[in-house]
């Protein structure tokens, strides 16, 4: 074992040691998924979102410090039928032309106990930024965190759905946002001791 | 009931109570069901067509439950007997359109309600009983089913013109009773 070998070998233990803090920053988008659940007709529906970005910096040591900023794509959204997808990408919907993506910025977390956390924030769509609250979970497995947590927006309070689709007893007004974000951990820059 | 005029069971020479409302009921909301099948598949996406879509499906589950229990109502009571001077070949042919009109019956709410299922879309019951998903989400197999649920209409439309056809000649051409079997009230 040459001594290159023998060192990087040390590098990677030293990386790992769980005494140090880690810091989850690289969101895998290709395991993250994004969808939303409402209600059409009384009847439950599904959709997601395919193309999505994130700046993560979560240490569940130092959550003073974490924030998160996420965008999503409107213009991929899959609503399950090519009909719907076009419609929702229109004017009275999202408006992506003018309006290309949908962005949440944290302005704090807050542990619940356990593996329970509630994040606040600021959520941009079509023009309009609201409050929102988010509590979530944030599980450890192997060397990636799972972020998972949902909230419910108000689809007219951000005008989404105008003219005839106001009418909230066909689709219904609440939208759950759901979010499954798989972020992995780089070693937190450690301070001089 | 009995007759007044034979002292026999009108059950000999016609349908049952039952069976007539059963009979009448469905072919009402098929008449309904059928056209607006058609005319909301052509909408562009719209509330209207959501809704359309809705009461389409309530309909064609209600004519499930309704043809599921005349199937069984069927089974446990003898029909009147066709006219006796009816040719052979006319008696084989109104039996096998009847079995036909039976299956498409059954056969046509469920492929639309498993075309809904493959499509991602649970049907609930006038908005409110949702039923199981009978397959998964798979988008060729909604497809397929759609086709499939299209063409067994056009199968019943056919059948139900020569159902009605047949009713219609016995009535004004031959001048026999054989409608009068499902007709209420009169002699």
């Amino acid at each position: 074992m040459n001594y290159l070998y023998k060192s990087a070998l040390l590098s990677l233990l030293l990386t790992i040691n769980p005494a140090q803090a880690l810091e989850f920053n690289q969101l895998q988008p290709a395991q993250s998924t994004m969808t939303f659940g409402y209600r059409q007709m009384g009847v439950s529906m599904e959709g997601k979102f395919n193309r999505f970005a994130a700046k993560i910096t979560f240490d569940p040591a130092k959550l003073s410090s974490a924030a998160a900023k996420i965008e999503v794509y409107l213009a991929s959204i899959d609503t399950g039928l090519a009909e719907a997808n076009e419609e929702v990408a229109g004017k009275k919907w999202f408006d992506v032309g003018a309006y290309p993506v949908a962005r949440f910025t944290s302005t704090g977390i807050k542990a619940l106990g356990g593996n329970r956390y509630q994040a606040t924030g600021r959520l941009f769509i079509k023009g309009r930024t609201l409050d929102v609250t988010a509590p979530l979970t944030f599980q450890l497995d192997g060397h990636r965190g799972l972020f998972d947590g949902s909230f419910i927006i108000k689809r007219t309070a951000y005008a989404i759905g105008t003219g005839e689709w106001a009418d909230l007893d066909t689709v219904a007004d609440d939208i759950q946002i759901r979010f499954h974000l798989v972020v992995t951990a780089s070693p937190a820059v450690n301070p001089v001791h | 009931m009995i007759s007044e005029t034979t002292g026999l069971p009108d059950m000999t020479t016609r349908y049952t109570r039952t069976a007539m409302t059963l009979h009448w009921l469905m072919a009402l909301l098929i008449l309904v069901v059928f056209p607006l099948g058609l005319y909301m598949h052509d909408l562009k996406l719209s509330p209207l067509k959501l809704e359309l879509y809705s009461y389409h499906k309530w309909t064609g589950i209600s004519l499930l439950l309704l043809a599921a229990f005349r199937i069984l109502w069927r089974s446990a009571h003898t029909p009147p007997p066709l006219p006796a001077t009816l040719p052979h070949w006319q008696q084989l042919a109104s039996g096998a359109v009847h079995a036909l009109l039976y299956l498409l019956l059954l056969t046509i709410p469920m492929t639309g309600w498993l075309m809904s299922s493959a499509r991602g879309i649970t049907t609930v019951w006038f908005g409110l009983l949702p039923l199981p998903d009978l397959i998964g989400r798979d988008k060729a197999l909604g497809q397929l089913l759609g086709a499939v649920h299209e063409n067994l209409n056009y199968a019943l439309l056919l059948l139900v013109l020569v159902h009605t056809g047949a009713a219609l000649k016995h009535r004004y051409i031959d001048k026999d009773q054989l409608l009068s079997r499902m007709l209420p009230g009169r002699k």
